[in-house]
């Protein structure tokens, strides 16, 4: 594989930049149970990087170290080239990470607007006090913030259901609205939780669309899991394989497709 | 003679009048858009401004007079200072529909030789790519929305705002030869070329001059007495004829401002928050309004649903009366305002009706029902009859002499003809300089003296000298036994049920008609919802023997009401069937304004068609069918075929014949 510490260009002609966050032998283990043994691999600036296994292969734990809420037992995080100490959730969000979840996790009674407001939190500063009566800084800060949001909202073509309540939404819209306020955050890295589970082919492909254009159009850096394995292909620039909580391929779309190791634990083999 | 008006001094262009607007009422509004939640305006100084710029890159880029500039996308203010900056540079605009497959703009580009063309987006650039190997002329295009577009290859791409920005920049250096073109536009050049939807054969180009726009925009503004302060809202095709004369033809006029909805989606929170008061809208957008409310009505407490209905029936009595001015006892109105109150206020603003002046429908003939509706509710609707050819206007109807069932006396400065065979003729300053590049289509259609054939059959009613409409003239056939076949006279019938969403009535030349019937999916799902009847598909909700009984019922009740025509009483349709897929214009099988291709059903359809002459009870067949990406797929279905009864005919019609 070429050296690509220092970026690469992808087979699209790309430009991608130098590594945004390094996992250095990562082991996560709750008791007896190891969810990861020793995984290491990186995430360029600007790079679409999935992460991809079977059922059980430590994916969602591997992205819950990424964003923090796991803590590794043994290894080392480096975010922006530096260690990443032990930190709460909310701190890594205010470092610029930003996520979507497996089981969409919005305000149900809320509206789409509101929903995606609330991803602007990190970045609201005015006191409790001034937010109440809404004056000064508050009202400042309120008017920038949506209009930071009003461009999501037309970015991912939600302006329709703006004042809808989100429980009143089918399903692949909340997961539209999920990517709305993860986006509304200004995320440097974006990770998303198998953005396509439970999708029809079309929601699917409006899906893969906009992951594109985020990454085309803003430069986010995006980490997936996904069980789709075409969809995986089609869209990430780089691939890490687990199976049974071991990294057992990385590399791009073609290489890992024609890894040995990779069509084993995807078809089984016989013992 | 009227129909070469000489027009107003200085005024004789649409760059023209906006030099006029921006001088005289520069602080205006003139166009309006809702982007990022918040209604974005314009004035007519700012617009004149961005269109200036907009001009000035276009000559920076080469356009020379003449050149055909394509315009691709929904209605948004860029597209429209798009068409005008194209005339400022002595071009002309060519709007195409947006929702056109390749092929379908491919024919059109390549017939008019565009060497330009100016597109809303990504997905409308991505058409004109996929087919620009074939288009020898073309050279450069523009797109607005930048979203996406990073990658491409910008050699024959540019970006609208930096074309702007290009023009403004060079501004010192064009803006004499600007000035120079601006000038030289008089009222025999070219406004604008509009593709007809070309229900037969392929699309011509109408070739319409700065006369017949700006004559037509100005004659039906004075009969509406539309004003400065109006505010219309700008969401029907941009190709369409109608839509160039309301949003540039009468909006330069009378300067009054252009509303551009947020997306196609938002369209009635949109129309609820701007409340146009002058509105235009096709049949389709008022039977689904309407639809929608009694779906939603059924929905409501028993309180409500009495207390709408109580005052509905009251609107029906007298809420047309009132409107037209007629006599209404004391009582009554009394009752009418406290129905406004409670009712048709609330209802009127809920549908974005409230400040409506004037509203017309078009394209089609309107459900009685439907139009009486709307009136009632003290909504000034009223029909008018129009085509390309005309710039749209040929008859419209005055207040306060508005009926469903005619189309309106000749608009101000049309005259009106009936040829033997019933064929409508008419001449107006709005008629059409030519169909561009097709001499004998030109000729066939318009005569030395500038009549021109409208192709429908119709004929002036004697008691109010409005013109009735019976349908094409070239749909206008003979039975077997040589009665008079008017096939849309039967379906406009049919399509008035709220359940039948479109008929196709067959029978030129056979012993009976039959006919194909589409359903209204919202209005039977909704029934089959209330009704507990699960279904999975339209194909499904289609065939089940309920909605095949109640649309057996619409069939017969049209059948005893065609039987009392007496010169189209042959035309009763004797068996039916319900289709297995929507008629679609996807699939060819309708005009994109949605108007059906009678033969290209009968020849796809041929086997349908056979079995319900043949006397078999159900028939099987497969169709092929067109996704939206352009995909292909195929349908298989058994339908059922079904007798409906038929009134008996009066022996004196068939003797007479």
């Amino acid at each position: 594989m070429l050296d690509q510490s220092e970026g690469y260009v992808t087979a699209d002609g790309r430009q991608i930049g130098g590594v945004l966050m390094e996992m250095k032998n990562i082991t996560l283990k709750f008791g007896g149970v190891t969810a990861i043994s020793d995984i290491s691999f990186d995430i360029h600036e600007g790079e679409i990087r999935a992460i991809i296994g079977p059922n059980g292969a430590g994916k969602s734990s591997m992205l819950n170290v990424i964003s923090g809420f796991y803590t590794p037992t043994i290894g080392e995080v480096w975010y922006k080239g530096a260690q990443r100490p032990a930190m709460k959730p909310y701190e890594v969000a205010r470092m610029g990470v930003a996520r979507t979840f497996q089981n969409i996790a919005l305000f149900e009674g809320m509206t789409v607007l509101d929903n995606v407001m609330t991803g602007r939190l990190t970045h609201m500063k005015a006191g409790i006090g001034a937010q109440a009566l809404w004056w000064g800084k508050a009202q400042r800060e309120e008017i920038e913030n949506r209009e930071i949001v009003e461009k999501v909202i037309d970015f991912l073509e939600i302006q329709n259901i703006r004042k809808t309540p989100v429980g009143r939404l089918p399903y692949g819209l909340k997961k539209r609205v999920e990517l709305a306020r993860a986006l509304a955050a200004e995320p440097s890295l974006l990770l998303l939780d198998e953005p396509m589970a439970g999708m029809n082919v079309e929601e699917k492909e409006d899906m893969s669309r906009f992951i594109l254009d985020v990454n085309d159009e803003f430069g986010t850096t995006i980490a997936l899991i996904e069980h789709d394995m075409g969809v995986v292909m089609d869209l990430s620039d780089r691939v890490v394989v687990m199976d049974y909580g071991r990294k057992i391929g990385d590399g791009t779309p073609d290489e890992v497709r024609n890894n040995q190791d990779v069509i084993d634990a995807y078809l089984g083999v016989a013992h | 003679m009227a129909y070469l008006a000489e027009g107003v001094a200085g005024l004789r262009s649409v760059p023209a009048l906006l030099d006029r607007n921006a001088k005289e009422f520069g602080d205006a509004p003139a166009y309006r858009e809702k982007e990022f939640g918040i209604w974005q305006s314009w004035t007519w100084a700012e617009a004149k401004d961005e269109i200036e710029a907009l001009a000035l890159g276009l000559l920076n880029l080469g356009v020379n007079p003449g050149d055909h500039v394509a315009i691709i996308g929904r209605n948004r203010p860029t597209l429209y200072w798009s068409m005008v900056a194209a005339q400022m540079c002595g071009a002309v605009p060519v709007p195409l529909y947006q929702d056109a497959v390749a092929e379908e703009m491919e024919y059109v580009l390549g017939h008019c030789g565009a060497r330009f063309v100016i597109a809303a987006d990504q997905e409308q650039v991505d058409k004109v790519i996929e087919i620009q190997e074939d288009l020898h002329q073309f050279e450069h295009m523009i797109y607005v929305d930048p979203r996406g577009m990073r990658k491409y290859d910008h050699t024959r791409l540019h970006e609208y705002s930096h074309v702007q920005a290009q023009g403004r920049a060079a501004y010192d250096e064009f803006i004499k030869e600007l000035e120079r073109r601006k000038a030289a536009l008089d009222y025999d050049s070219t406004c604008v070329m509009l593709y007809t939807s070309g229900t037969t054969g392929k699309p011509k180009g109408v070739v319409l001059s700065n006369r017949n726009i700006i004559e037509s925009g100005k004659a039906s503004a004075e009969f509406d007495n539309l004003k400065r302060g109006d505010e219309v809202l700008a969401y029907l095709p941009m190709a369409w004829v109608g839509d160039f004369i309301f949003s540039i033809g009468q909006a330069y006029w009378t300067g009054f401002c252009v509303n551009c909805p947020e997306s196609a989606e938002t369209l009635l929170t949109d129309l609820r928050e701007i409340a146009p008061s002058y509105y235009f809208a096709p049949p389709r957008i008022f039977e689904t309004q309407l639809t929608q409310i009694m779906i939603r009505m059924e929905d409501a407490s028993p309180t409500k649903q009495r207390m709408f209905k109580y005052f509905m029936d009251h609107a029906r009595k007298v809420g047309p009366a009132i409107l037209d001015g007629k006599e209404v006892s004391f009582g009554d109105r009394m009752k009418y305002a406290l129905g406004e109150f409670l009712v048709y206020g609330p209802l009127k603003n809920a549908m974005g009706f409230s400040k409506v002046r004037v509203g017309y429908t078009a394209g089609e003939a309107i459900g009685p029902e439907i139009f009486d509706f709307y009136r009632s509710l003290g909504i000034n609707l009223k029909q008018l009859y129009g085509q390309t050819e005309a710039s749209v206007f040929i008859t419209v109807q005055p207040d306060g002499e508005v009926r469903s069932d005619t189309v309106g006396v000749p608009a101000p400065g049309v005259e009106l003809r009936i040829a033997e065979n019933g064929e409508v003729f008419y001449r107006s300053p709005g008629v059409f300089v030519e169909y561009y590049n097709n001499p004998e289509s030109t000729a066939g259609t318009k005569d030395a003296e500038g009549w021109v054939a409208t192709g429908d059959a119709g004929f002036i009613e004697e008691s109010s000298g409005h013109l009735r409409i019976i349908d094409r003239a070239k749909d206008v056939g003979q039975m077997a036994d040589g009665s008079l076949f008017a096939p849309k006279y039967v379906e406009n019938k049919l399509k008035f049920f709220p359940n039948i969403l479109e008929a196709v009535v067959f029978g030129n030349g056979k012993d009976r008609c039959t006919a194909f019937i589409n359903i209204d999916l919202t209005a039977v799902g909704n029934w089959a919802e209330r009704n507990n009847i699960a279904y999975a598909s339209y194909q499904e909700l289609a065939q089940h023997p309920q909605v095949i009984e109640t649309v057996r019922a619409h069939v017969e009740e049209v059948n005893a009401s065609v039987a009392e025509d007496e010169m189209l009483s042959g035309c009763q349709v004797h068996r039916f069937l319900i289709l297995h897929k929507e008629l679609d214009a996807d699939d060819g099988e309708m005009t994109r304004t949605r108007k059906v291709k009678r033969k290209v059903i009968a020849e796809k359809y041929a086997d349908l068609l056979t079995a319900l002459y043949d006397g078999s009870d159900t028939v099987y067949t497969e169709t092929e069918v067109t996704y939206e990406d352009g995909r292909k797929g195929k349908i298989k279905a058994t339908l059922t075929l079904c007798d409906a009864k038929v009134a008996p005919v009066s022996p004196r019609a068939v003797a007479a014949e």
